[in-house]
């Protein structure tokens, strides 16, 4: 890492870390001074709230620079004709899974011969239960009567991962290459990861024409970021010996890449690829309020008409293709390639393909005579959708949860949650600027300190800091209370690999689980209040906290916790003093996850019922006030980026004083 | 193949000399689909219709406040239901700007106001009158709300002054704004269960009439004006102190250069009109029926050809 000096100036003992956390204490200490004179009426008004007078008229300006970019400088006229070209893939795609009118007009592939081949790639790559997964998964989806969704969704996703996976491993490798790349790539990606999906929307869909094509761009960008970082991370791992062997038997430049350095990454691209398909999936539905279709709008359709079995049925569909291809895109990772003695016969080094290929062609020759072995009518399918609905009512309805749900709701709700909002919004704006700079400078660093006072100096300045502190509250308190579910979830099930694996898989339901289905159960329970909001997020939020802890914690190295056996440590002991210390950094990089996935859920969360920025956002989706919706979706990503530096920066710090590496 | 396709043959043959006329492009006219249930269905009908006079219909899901945006960009042809109440604000923004225009209204009207289930009155007698709601405002509280009731409005998007009305009407209550419908939908089903009262916002034609049976709050009655002019209504100082319009429009929407292109399916849509049975009967058959909306739209053609042959002609 290029500041590699300056860490380590930082955070070691001494002088250095003193000063700065008592540098942290005196701003914490203006801050307190600062309430305490707006509590006792002598701080004037302007130093409590920024001005109206004073606030720049940023969103005109962004809506001029937007209108500059778009069409004196003809950008539209560029993303349309780049529009016109994914149009006719997607529509070949279309045509072939669900048989829309178009080029080449051979579709619809019958689902029997897609869930076949599915089953056989599930068995190549992780035998007898990888085959009953995949094949599985298809098979249900068509008996649930959603075949035809499904593939409206698949579709677009196999257009929208590939281009994720090409488009990331290029710039991944030219990061790789060149410094300049990467540096230019690390804010912008920064930016894009913490942008909330409000603001994308217009822009999409007056680039990329509303409908499959704008959805597969959303995508697209979405799921490429973690591409392009594990890119770059495999390929700076390779070890010079493998390039040096490379560079003696004559490799060009460019063999030297094809043959050389991608297959020794090739495990950390592989993990990308994961990557880029898991959040491909998370945007199934979100993705629908701008033109993606099949089962994101199907879903959407279902809420607006409060048919809760059949959006969880739409839920269980995502989740399952979601970890079939989880799991399918891991077993591949481990896969070594197979090598064959001279003289093996074509169809015998090819047993997979030729089977998957013959299963292919029979099904659709049965599905000519069969009917059912093409497509599953509506009247054949065995959707539960009412059945589940009152399964859910009831559940709602049963005395105890109810006593639980008001007790939270007149406790929580009343005596924490609306006073300490009160609070946070008591604080004057430069205190609570002091404070979080004080926060970076104490866990990150001078650097990470001053930009902390610029952003949110920032977000003062755009107006709508009222607004922005109580989407930071809600923000806090779900990722507070996902730490006091989640942590002591995550040590426990680290104990046994076996608890790990059902809590991991928890954690992966949960994950991929549309959002928007738990957002009913949420107001059902506690009615249209910040506690359904924070419930919400708190669920997205535990996931990688849950995570990252089992991780952290059954990655620490043998040697260490046997050495704390030997010296007579209780469990407890053992756990406090040298598994946590060890996992910690780990956990810190779930913890900051935590964060951004707060930051993302609790826009989304609007559409329980906020006053927050998401609110606000909703109210710009009108399309006349892109300027705002600009400003507000700045000030989401200048609050989250402003947690990512300094906790990230933490992280690698502590991994280093540790002696763990990266 | 079945009635419907005979009873269109007969139509569109009948007409042809007429259709021939103006040839209709063959890109497909693309129609926006939102996520409620007569609005898909009424999408589907049209899209059907406009097949069977030849053309290519495309479907896209989109956001119902955003769509205005595509519809102005000529990305998507036209927009079946434009609500006063709801979109009526995001539709004359997309006029102003240009690239849509008006493209007539349906015979529905529509209401979108203050609205409880049928339950609520056996905690509240004196109900539909808005003093008797604001007497058992208690009757309506919640833990965050004290003793005054709580009222559940709309998405802010929709700009329905709920908040406003309250003040101005001096009411007892506090206004809550859902995030979506869907919100909506949930406190009324959460409430269903212990028929706890609750009054919310909510609107006509509507799947939710089927469901939960109801009534809309009376409040004095609309005057032109009352959003603009204090003097109007009953408080002589304040804004918004009416109910909303018991008869708000229903329009249709049109991609300015969709005339051009599709002659015949833009004149077809200028006389489409439907009226909230029929809005209704629609949304019934997906919600209560549970058909596929296609199938829903299938089923709704054949039985009222009388309604939508008309439509076809060039008079």
């Amino acid at each position: 890492m290029a500041d590699a000096t300056e860490v380590h100036g930082n955070i070691s003992p001494g002088f250095g870390g003193l000063s700065r956390s008592k540098a942290a204490l005196v701003l914490v200490a203006v801050a307190v001074a600062l309430t305490l004179l707006r509590y006792a009426g002598l701080l004037p008004d302007a130093l409590f709230r920024v001005p109206e007078a004073m606030v720049p008229p940023f969103a005109i300006w962004l809506d001029a620079i937007f209108n500059f970019v778009k069409d004196d400088l003809g950008l539209l006229a560029v993303t349309r004709t780049l529009t016109e070209g994914l149009e006719w893939i997607l529509d070949a795609t279309a045509n072939l899974l669900f048989g829309k009118r178009r080029w080449p007009n051979l579709g619809p592939i019958p689902w029997t011969s897609i869930a076949a081949v599915a089953a056989v790639i599930g068995y190549y790559l992780g035998g007898w239960r990888m085959a009953l997964l995949a094949g599985g998964t298809f098979v249900w989806t068509a008996l649930i009567g959603q075949w035809k969704i499904a593939m409206e969704t698949m579709s677009v996703l196999v257009v929208a991962a590939p281009l994720a996976f090409v488009i990331g491993l290029t710039l991944g490798i030219l990061a790789w290459r060149k410094p300049w790349v990467n540096r230019a790539l690390k804010p912008i990606l920064s930016v894009l990861q913490t942008l909330p999906f409000f603001t994308y929307l217009l822009p999409a869909v007056i680039f990329f024409k509303v409908g499959p094509t704008a959805g597969a761009v959303a995508t697209t960008i979405y799921a490429i970021p973690p591409m392009i970082l594990m890119t770059t991370l495999g390929l700076q791992k390779v070890s010079p010996e493998v390039v040096e062997a490379g560079e003696m038997s004559g490799c060009s430049r460019w063999q030297l890449l094809r043959h050389v350095y991608i297959p020794s990454a090739r495990t950390e691209i592989l993990v990308g690829v994961n990557q880029v398909i898991m959040l491909c999936l998370a945007m199934v539905v979100l993705t629908a309020f701008i033109g993606m279709p099949g089962l994101g709008a199907k879903l959407l359709a279902m809420m607006g008409s409060f048919k809760l079995g059949r959006s969880f049925e739409i839920g269980v569909t995502i989740v399952l293709l979601a970890v079939t291809l989880d799991r399918m895109s891991k077993a591949w990772v481990v896969k070594q390639p197979e090598h064959f003695e001279k003289g093996t016969p074509w169809w015998k080094r090819h047993l997979t393909l030729v089977l998957a290929v013959g299963l292919f062609v029979f099904f659709i020759i049965v599905s000519q005579f069969v009917e059912v072995a093409a497509t599953i009518g509506r009247k054949q399918n065995f959707s539960q959708g009412k059945e589940i609905d009152t399964l859910i009512k009831g559940f709602l309805n049963i005395d105890a949860v109810k006593a639980v749900t008001g007790f939270l709701r007149a406790f929580l709700n009343v005596q924490v949650l609306i006073p300490f909002r009160n609070f946070l919004l008591s604080i004057p704006t430069p205190a609570l600027i002091l404070l979080v700079t004080a926060f970076a400078l104490w866990l990150g660093g001078r650097k990470q300190a001053i930009l902390a006072a610029v952003f949110f100096s920032l977000v003062a300045l755009s107006g709508w800091w009222d607004r922005s502190v109580i989407t930071l509250y809600s923000v806090i308190s779900a990722v507070a209370l996902a730490m006091i579910i989640g942590l002591p979830l995550g040590i426990w099930a680290a104990r046994t690999e076996r608890w790990s694996k059902r809590i991991l898989l928890v954690c992966d339901t949960a994950q991929t689980f549309p959002s928007f289905v738990y957002l009913i159960p949420a107001i059902m329970l506690f009615g249209i209040t910040d506690i359904a909001v924070i419930f919400s997020i708190l669920i997205f939020a535990m996931v990688p906290l849950t995570r990252y802890t089992i991780e952290g914690l059954r990655s620490v190295p043998e040697e260490m916790t046997e050495a704390a056996d030997m010296s007579g440590a209780t469990r407890m002991q053992k756990l406090i003093n040298v598994q946590l210390p060890l996992a910690l950094p780990t956990m810190a990089v779930g913890f900051n996850q935590a964060i951004m996935f707060a930051f993302f859920m609790v826009i989304i969360a609007a559409f329980i019922g906020t006053q927050d920025l998401g609110q606000e956002l909703q109210r710009t989706l009108a399309g006349t006030d892109l300027g705002k919706n600009f400003v507000l979706g700045i000030c989401v990503s200048l609050m989250a980026l402003t947690f990512d530096l300094t906790i990230l920066k933490w992280a690698s710090d502590q991994k280093k004083a540790l002696g763990l590496g990266d | 193949m079945n009635r419907f396709t005979t009873a269109l043959a007969t139509g569109v043959l009948a007409l042809a000399p007429l259709s021939a006329l103006a040839a209709d492009s063959s890109d497909p006219i693309v129609i926006p689909v939102h996520n409620w249930s007569s609005q898909i269905v009424m999408s589907n009908v049209v899209g059907q219709i406009f097949e069977e006079m030849g053309n290519n219909v495309e479907y896209v899901t989109t956001d119902s406040q955003a769509v205005y945006e595509s519809v102005r960009l000529g990305d998507v042809t036209l927009e079946l239901e434009v609500w006063e109440g709801a979109f009526g604000a995001s539709f004359r923004a997309a006029l102003e700007k240009g690239g849509l225009h008006d493209a007539g209204d349906h015979n529905a009207v529509t209401r979108e106001d203050w609205w409880y289930p049928m339950w609520t009155k056996e905690a509240c007698p004196g109900l539909p009158s808005w003093e008797a709601l604001n007497d058992c405002a208690a009757v309506f509280a919640t833990a965050e709300t004290g003793d005054k009731g709580r009222y559940l409005d709309g998405p802010v998007d929709w700009l329905k002054h709920g908040q406003e009305r309250v003040e101005a009407l001096g009411m007892d209550f506090v206004v809550v704004n859902a995030g979506s419908a869907a919100a909506l939908w949930a406190e009324i089903g959460a409430a269903e269960a212990d028929k706890r009262p609750v009054v919310v916002f909510n609107w006509t034609p509507n799947f939710a009439e089927a469901v939960w049976p109801g009534e809309f709050v009376e409040f004095p009655e609309w005057v032109d004006g009352c959003d603009k002019d204090p003097a109007v209504g009953p408080n002589p100082d304040a804004l918004y102190d009416c109910g909303n319009p018991a008869k708000g429009y229903l329009k249709k929407a049109a991609w300015d250069g969709m005339e051009e292109k599709w002659p015949a399916a833009y004149a077809t849509l200028t006389k489409i009109s439907f009226t909230n049975a029929q809005i209704a009967e629609m949304a019934k058959l997906v919600d209560i029926d549970e058909m596929e909306p296609e199938e829903a739209a299938e089923a709704w053609l054949e039985d009222n050809a009388d309604v939508w042959q008309p439509w076809l002609g060039n008079s």
